[in-house]
């Protein structure tokens, strides 16, 4: 479980008649009777919560608890898309830690986690849309971090296959540009952060569904699950689309939404796109894969659903809006489609925080944007499970500002969707 | 494409829909007198349930609010009926 990656390595376990190579984590099949904290959701955000618990917080005695396979939600249903150019200064405290964190991750997790930083542009086709982007990228400067202004013609050297015919429906006039933004390998995020947590220690046991939670005196004492009964005193819960049901074993009713979100691929071609591209016109998105796929999604489908599956009035809109984006992209196969199920916030912002019982966490709310936050998810997460105490960063995310009106509204400020 | 039943036009495209709210939640009042932590659970606080639903709907070709009841995994439609007062 300590083997180190390396090239030398590969090269070895390459030449040997029969390679060495171990499973990247322990695979526990039945938790231990009693740990100091347990994490509910294995995908990314709970992994990294509980390497971060190992890693920052020397806890040892943690457990990870899955209800299906590593990753198997919407860490990999996702389109990999990593960025912070967003507008409140909470926010992008909040996504620029993660971003940070992304930057410094294949190194610390000696895992390959294939980020690369090729830019995103977030295009505008009307003046008014030109002013909201110059709005936004002052935001983002004022903020600290990467945020410029493109013009039309930066832009269109950018993206040399964008529609600029005579009737083109949207002519991009440019819009913003965060240069650190980019995509990641979303399965290698999970395995990474699940192999590094694994070798401090912690406990990761797969298909086991927390079924109850038990309070004594107010406080957290234990968890309920398919594999036996787990006391403990601290429990975390990162499972997206699965949160108000198990908020609901306490008795909270969460300020979320469950939609469908679709992403799409096409088939592998040769590289035609360096860049991630959001369309404002259109609301679809496009990124191309290392594999060379055309990795694409938009909006939320309409109708609430815990279903993992998307419906078509949306996948026609996304679609039309990626020709009408790449007119030339029509010659391509769709290989797939797929849906995940996001848990949407009033606001648009994630909560993080204190709820219910003393000693439960949760970090949800991300809806259709929280691959780009694992690592921050889980640095968060983990320093409230392990202090008992937000981190400055968490703060403004508690449950608390939906009675506050302290709302952290990221639709309305920098019109991301989620 | 789903198919939504509305009681005032019947089966219609689920593009004519728009999700209202869960249903069952009734203002609190006075509203003067209402603490912050009620306009919590009547604002913001959802079931988001996993499985049967009731909710309201509005069908927005004919702009009259009902109640739908859905099963939230399977997507299947289980009845619709109007509010009472609406009977068309």
């Amino acid at each position: 479980m300590t083997d180190r990656y390396s090239a030398w390595r590969l090269l070895r376990e390459g030449v040997r008649s029969a390679p060495t190579w171990q499973p990247a984590w322990r695979k526990q099949t039945a938790p231990d009777s009693h740990y100091d904290a347990v994490v509910v959701g294995g995908g990314g955000h709970g992994l990294a919560t509980a390497y971060y618990l190992a890693k920052n917080h020397g806890m040892r005695r943690v457990a990870l608890v899955e209800k299906g396979w590593l990753g198997g939600g919407n860490t990999g249903r996702n389109t990999t898309a990593v960025r912070s150019n967003y507008f409140f200064p909470e926010s992008v405290a909040l996504y620029d830690l993660a971003l940070r964190l992304y930057e410094g991750l294949s190194d610390e997790l000696n895992y390959n986690v294939m980020l690369s930083q090729r830019g995103m542009l977030i295009a505008a086709h009307t003046p008014m849309q030109m002013e909201i982007c110059t709005r936004i990228a002052n935001a983002m400067r004022l903020n600290g971090v990467d945020g410029d202004l493109m013009t039309r013609g930066q832009a269109l050297k950018r993206l040399p296959l964008l529609n600029r015919t005579a009737d083109a429906r949207y002519h991009c006039q440019g819009g913003i540009w965060q240069g650190r933004a980019g995509v990641a390998r979303h399965d290698a995020v999970a395995w990474g952060y699940a192999r590094a947590a694994s070798a401090l220690g912690v406990d990761i046991i797969e298909n086991c569904t927390v079924t109850g939670l038990d309070v004594t005196d107010g406080a957290v004492s234990g968890v309920q699950t398919t594999r036996g009964a787990i006391r403990t005193e601290r429990v975390g819960i990162a499972a997206a689309g699965a949160t108000p049901g198990l908020a609901a074993l306490v008795d909270v009713a969460l300020p979320i939404h469950t939609y469908a979100l679709q992403a799409f691929v096409s088939e592998p071609v040769k590289p035609c796109l360096d860049t991630v591209l959001l369309y404002l016109g259109t609301g679809t998105y496009v990124s191309q894969s290392d594999k060379g796929e055309l990795v694409f999604g938009g909006g939320l489908d309409r109708v609430p659903t815990h279903g993992q599956r998307g419906n078509l009035p949306v996948q026609q809109v996304v679609v039309s809006g990626l020709l009408e984006m790449f007119p030339t992209f029509a010659q391509l196969k769709l290989l797939r489609q797929w849906a995940g199920v996001v848990d949407v916030v009033p606001d648009s912002s994630p909560i993080i925080g204190p709820v219910g019982p003393r000693g439960l966490f949760i970090n949800c709310g991300w809806g259709t944007g929280g691959f780009k936050a694992i690592p921050a998810g889980g640095w968060l997460l983990a320093h409230l499970l392990a202090t008992g105490e937000h981190h400055a960063i968490s703060r403004p995310f508690d449950l608390d500002r939906f009675t506050t009106g302290r709302l952290i509204d990221e639709a309305a400020g920098s019109g991301i969707a989620h | 494409m789903q198919r939504f039943l509305c009681p005032f036009c019947g089966e219609r495209d689920e593009t004519e829909f728009h999700f209202g709210a869960e249903a069952g939640r009734h203002r609190p009042e006075p509203a003067d007198r209402v603490d912050a932590d009620a306009w919590y659970r009547y604002l913001h606080a959802q079931a988001a349930p996993r499985g049967p639903a009731r909710e309201v709907w509005v069908h927005l070709s004919c702009g009259e609010f009902f109640l739908m009841e859905r099963d939230t995994v399977t997507r299947e439609v289980l009845g619709s009926s109007a509010l009472p007062g609406r009977e068309p």
